[in-house]
């Protein structure tokens, strides 16, 4: 019995140390085999317990069995040791550079006077504008007569526009998609209200560092029953600070002249100071009651209805959100210009 | 409009600087664009008389000369090649600052010592640029300031007029503006009736009445046309920006600006029988005071004699008729002329004068008479002569009404969006110079002055009402509507999600010009004829495009020529197409890409783009009307793309677009650097989609067969794929090409193609017998259509 107590002990220390030194998974193996397996060392000294006496089996059983639990723990100790760092070694070669590039395509732009459209119709689209559309080669009936220019009017000198034969002209402004539209409610025996803005291209025979002699204008026309100069002010006063996002932005209307709105006014907004400290104003919308004669000419009664129009010029608001200075960069497309809209 | 301040203060004094004068005529709708000094800031310069000058010993161009301040002499040396004795200049001392800082001192010239500058205009910040010494007159006092002398503090306005205030083109007109709004008196000088000296008179007639109702003239004989008008006059004019000419056509100028009725001055020697206003003849010729000679149109109205015409009508007068330095007996024309009438004549000659301006946009009709007086006293004053009676020609008939024009307080409220007052609309009103006569309570017919051509509804009246009480004075209120809904078609693809698919692959979107060159048109679309522009601003902007594909592959070069080696673009827009007599403006979606197939990366080498990622990127566009499979790709044909790498699109048997690889031979001539693949569709058809149904998911597992067909290289594996759709009918989920392989082991002129079936039943599981009786089915189909075989 005492030899027994001695040779399990020296044979525990001995695998004890034996997983100590051990360096890898394989090597572990080993020694369990050695120690643990089926003729393990540990395990023959049970097969060994036949040569003992009854009284003396359970205990030295006992003490078998506790050596060999002492090594299983020291050997699971030490695998879940080995696998840890294994798998910090495999990590550690799996680390990649993050800061490179990633894969695909690079994010593409959307034009600066598209975006500038977008926001304005959709602005007024919150408030139950819907957007209509019209030709960009007009007949000189919907771009002046029917808002009423009339041939020999001085306004349409102001116009500058491009003629492709005496009653066929490139539009001078989307102000025709109002005629347009309020003709199409005629024809369809529809009413009023009638709320829509027009965003497009429009042409005027003039080119320079601030004329391009193609552009783009969103008009808009509100016409219902008892529509005010004041709800055109409100409106326009909204829209303003909405867009460009400042609920305290100044703004001011000055009486104008439009042949297809009376009264007509320019709208200016604040835009910095002058050197003396004063508001420096800048206009950036045309606007006014529909004049009757446009009413008339479209099939609406003037004395049932009335309406206001807006007009205003994208490449200008663009230029004043996005800080643009300069206007034939909008047709350039320089990649490097389309690039910062991202 | 330009016109002197202290000018307009003369006729309307009030008590502003000249900041708030012009921010409340600019809230008043008569915008001021500029404001500036007469002269630029300085001191010290007063009016000198070169009393001696002589040539400067040792400098070619310069000259010594003695100038006399009256009590003073000093000598200057002076470069200006009028320096002469006798003249007056203005002289700037020893101690005085000219603009820009610029201090004088006592100096040595090549060795000659000057105290102080003779001054040009240019100088004294009164001109852009002078080439010599401002002569003063001979009457100026020496030793005088001469700010003072030349009234010099005094701003130039300039107010950009709306063509409806043809009435404010004038210190008259602006006069009365400003009264209203300051509610300041008008000081306007009488104009007193000049007698006439003599009795001669030049008889007038009116063959054309609807065009000059009215014809005011005078003789005045014996002027003296070498006299100057005074210095106050011309500067005055100056300021106006109008030459000083003759002392005769000075004063009719200034009489237009003072008054606001544009004349015109004859030399009554040069006329002959009497003056006939009529309708030019057609083809008639005249030689213009400028000198042009101009075929008139008979729309237009001329002033002619007996034997020809004159002057056109209220725009300019002739060479061979006008005042000239010899004349000594003048005839003044002083006439309405009906806005119609001479509306676009001006324009129709390539012209624009003071004259037309004002006539188009609607002279004061009652004005003529006064206008004349005003001219007679001047030219008499200035040039002596003696002037004859004034003889008066109009047609009642046809001169214009004065109209009266019915307000409604209710009006007025409905369209302001305020209710103003009965006494102070009257009070408002009246200060423009309006007749009200109530009519009932709360409306009054408003009687319009002559002066006012664009007052002729009860709206204006509203305007001019608004605009004196103060459009930022009026209220705001938020329109309220109904919360209706409107209906919204899921179906339809919006343009802006169409705009966001290709950003998202990373297009970049363009916006070309809707013009082109010619050229350029016929290398994209020889077989239509582009519809051009009768005034174009350049010639590569003269026809308009048919085809989005030329402005991409310019847009295009534009970068790669600027160190941009891949491009990937897309544009929408309008196209315009004639067909027959009809023109379609259609709008288009195009793209192009060129350059490698992603932005260059530290991974991998770059691949150079190909037809199939343009394609790769449109079918993602077309999948978002949920109807992707409707797009059918055939082998097709286009002017500008490579025959061999060409596709059209085709979307319910009409063909919808193009793409492919741009034609080398163009790319050559566009001078591309790489190749370049192209895309342009109907936008309509791209946005037409549909709405999902849904259909059960099938629990049956799915079966899948692969073929490998042997078949000739020509044919297309799309035709293929339907073939096999229509063979294997409901039972098949799918079918996809996955290889395509020519080369060794197959057969010259054939490929191999290499397509998956993937088969499923929706209610039970799929027997093999029937599905081996499927592929059956098939590959015998395809050997028949297609002569395709199974790659051994």
């Amino acid at each position: 019995m005492e030899n027994l107590d001695n040779t399990l002990d020296k044979l525990v220390a001995s695998a004890l140390s034996a997983v100590e030194a051990v360096a890898d998974a394989s090597g572990l193996d080993e020694i369990r085999v050695q120690f643990l397996g089926k003729k393990g060392e540990l395990t023959s000294l049970l097969k060994a317990l036949g040569q003992l006496s009854p009284e003396e089996r359970p205990k030295a059983g006992g003490l078998i069995n506790k050596g060999k639990q002492q090594v299983q723990d020291a050997i699971n100790q030490k695998k879940a040791l080995l696998d840890q760092r294994a798998l910090d070694t495999k990590l550690a070669s799996e680390a990649i550079d993050v800061s490179l590039a990633g894969r695909g395509q690079e994010l593409g732009t959307i034009h600066p006077i598209t975006r500038t459209m977008e926001r304005i119709t959709d602005y007024f689209g919150r408030i139950g504008f819907t957007v209509e559309q019209g030709p960009e080669i007009e007949d000189d009936y919907h771009n002046f007569e029917a808002l009423n220019i009339p041939g020999h009017h001085p306004a349409r000198a102001m116009h500058d526009t491009f003629y492709f034969d005496d009653t066929t002209v490139l539009r001078t402004h989307t102000s025709p998609v109002q005629v347009r539209t309020m003709e199409r409610f005629v024809k369809n025996n529809e009413n009023p209200p009638i709320a829509i803005v027009c965003p497009g291209k429009v042409y005027r025979c003039d080119s320079d560092q601030t004329h391009s002699p193609m552009f783009h204008q969103v008009e808009g026309l509100y016409v219902a029953e008892k529509v005010s100069f004041a709800d055109l002010k409100s409106v326009l006063i909204d829209f303003l600070r909405v867009f460009f996002e400042r609920d305290d932005l100044q703004v001011r209307f000055r009486p104008s002249y439009f042949p297809f709105t009376e009264p007509s006014a320019e709208v200016d907004i604040e835009w910095g100071c002058n050197e003396d400290g004063s508001i420096k104003w800048l206009e950036v919308l045309g606007c006014g009651m529909v004049h009757p004669e446009v009413f008339r000419y479209s099939g609406i009664d003037p004395e049932k209805y009335t309406g206001f129009a807006f007009g205003m010029g994208v490449e200008r608001f663009a230029m004043l959100r996005y800080g643009v200075n300069d206007l034939r960069q909008f047709f350039e497309n320089d990649l490097r210009f389309l690039d910062q809209f991202r | 409009m330009k016109f002197s301040e202290k000018w307009l203060r003369q006729w309307v004094n009030i008590e502003v600087d000249t900041q708030e004068l012009v921010d409340k005529i600019t809230m008043a709708g008569l915008e001021v664009d500029d404001v500036e000094a007469v002269a630029g800031e300085f001191t010290g310069v007063i009016i000198g008389e070169i009393v001696a000058c002589e040539q400067h010993p040792d400098a070619d161009k310069l000259r010594v000369t003695q100038v006399s301040t009256g009590s003073e002499s000093f000598q200057v040396v002076c470069g200006a090649p009028n320096a002469r004795v006798g003249i007056k200049v203005p002289f700037a001392t020893v101690g005085a600052v000219l603009p820009g800082n610029f201090k004088i001192k006592k100096a040595k010239l090549r060795g000659v010592e000057s105290f102080g500058m003779l001054c040009a205009e240019e100088e004294l910040g009164m001109a852009e640029s002078s080439d010599g010494l401002m002569e003063l007159p001979l009457d100026a006092t020496v030793g005088q300031d001469i700010r003072e002398y030349l009234s010099l503090d005094d701003k130039i306005i300039d107010v950009d007029l709306t063509p409806n205030r043809g009435d404010c083109l004038s210190i008259a007109g602006l006069a009365r503006e400003v009264s209203a709004n300051f509610l300041a008196d008008v000081t306007e000088e009488q104009v007193a009736e000049v007698a006439p000296a003599i009795d001669d008179t030049f008889t007038v007639n009116i063959d054309a009445p609807q065009g000059c109702p009215r014809y005011v003239g005078r003789v005045i004989r014996n002027v003296d046309v070498s006299r100057s008008a005074p210095l106050w006059l011309t500067e005055r004019l100056r300021r106006s920006g109008i030459r000083s000419i003759d002392p005769v056509v000075d004063v009719t100028n200034y009489v237009m600006l003072e008054l606001g009725q544009p004349m015109h001055g004859f030399d009554l020697d040069t006329l002959s029988g009497s003056i006939h206003v009529r309708m030019a003849k057609a083809e008639e010729k005249l030689t213009l005071l400028d000198g042009q000679e101009v075929t008139l149109n008979d729309n237009t109205l001329v002033i002619a004699d007996e034997q020809k015409a004159l002057a056109i009508a209220g725009v300019m007068g002739g060479e061979g008729s006008g005042v000239s330095e010899k004349t000594r007996n003048i005839f003044l024309e002083s006439a309405f002329f009906d806005p119609i009438t001479i509306a676009g004549k001006a324009r129709s000659y390539g012209l624009h004068t003071d004259s037309s301006h004002r006539f188009e946009r609607g002279v004061d009709f009652q004005l003529q008479k006064k206008a004349v007086e005003r001219a007679t006293a001047l030219i008499v004053d200035i040039c002596g002569g003696e002037p004859g009676p004034v003889t008066e020609v109009a047609s009642e008939a046809h001169l214009p009404a004065l109209r009266e024009v019915t307000l409604r307080s209710e009006k007025v409220t409905s369209l302001l969006g305020m209710a103003i007052e009965n006494s102070h609309i009257e009070a408002l009103l009246s200060r423009l110079g309006l007749g009200m006569i109530a009519d009932g309570d709360g409306c009054w017919k408003v009687s319009v002055p002559s002066w006012r051509f664009d007052i002729s509804i009860e709206e204006d009246l509203v305007e001019e009402l608004g605009r004196i009480y103060g459009y930022n004075n009026l209220p705001e209120s938020t329109p309220t509507a109904l919360l209706k809904m409107k209906q919204v078609d899921e179906s339809q693809v919006q343009e802006s999600d169409i705009r966001r698919a290709l950003t998202a692959r990373g297009y970049q979107e363009a916006v070309c010009f809707s013009f082109i060159a010619p050229e350029l048109h016929k290398l994209f679309d020889p077989q239509h004829e582009p519809v051009a522009l009768s005034n174009p601003i350049a010639s590569d902007l003269s026809v308009m495009r048919t085809t989005l594909l030329p402005g991409l592959v310019k847009t295009a070069g534009y970068n790669l020529n600027r160190q941009q080696s891949r491009v990937r673009l897309f544009e929408t827009g309008l196209t315009f197409v004639k067909e027959g007599d009809e023109l379609k403006q259609e709008p288009m979606l195009a793209a192009l890409i060129t350059g490698s197939r992603h932005p260059e990366s530290w991974q991998g080498k770059a691949e150079a783009v190909d037809f199939f990622d343009l394609k790769g990127d449109f079918a993602a566009v077309f999948e978002l009307g949920q109807a992707g499979n409707e797009f059918v790709f055939r082998k097709g044909e286009h002017a500008a793309m490579h025959p061999g790498q060409c596709a059209e699109i085709v979307r319910d048997g009409n063909v919808i677009g193009h793409m492919g690889a741009l034609h080398p031979s163009l790319a050559k001539t566009m001078d591309m650097p790489a190749a370049v693949y192209l895309v342009e569709l109907s936008l309509k058809a791209v946005t037409k989609g549909k709405v999902t149904r849904f259909s059960a998911l099938s629990k049956y597992p799915e079966v899948r067969r692969d073929l490998a067909l042997v078949v000739s290289a020509s044919i297309a594996a799309g035709d293929i794929e339907r073939a096999i759709e229509s063979e294997a009918g409901e039972l098949l989920r799918r079918v996809n090409t996955f290889d395509v392989y020519a080369g060794q082991g197959i057969e010259e002129g054939c490929k191999s193609l290499a397509m998956g079936l993937t088969l499923q039943h929706p209610s039970r599981t799929l027997k093999d017998d029937e599905v081996n009786e499927l592929v059956d089915r098939v590959v015998t189909r395809l050997k028949q259509e297609f002569n395709a075989s199974l790659r051994q």
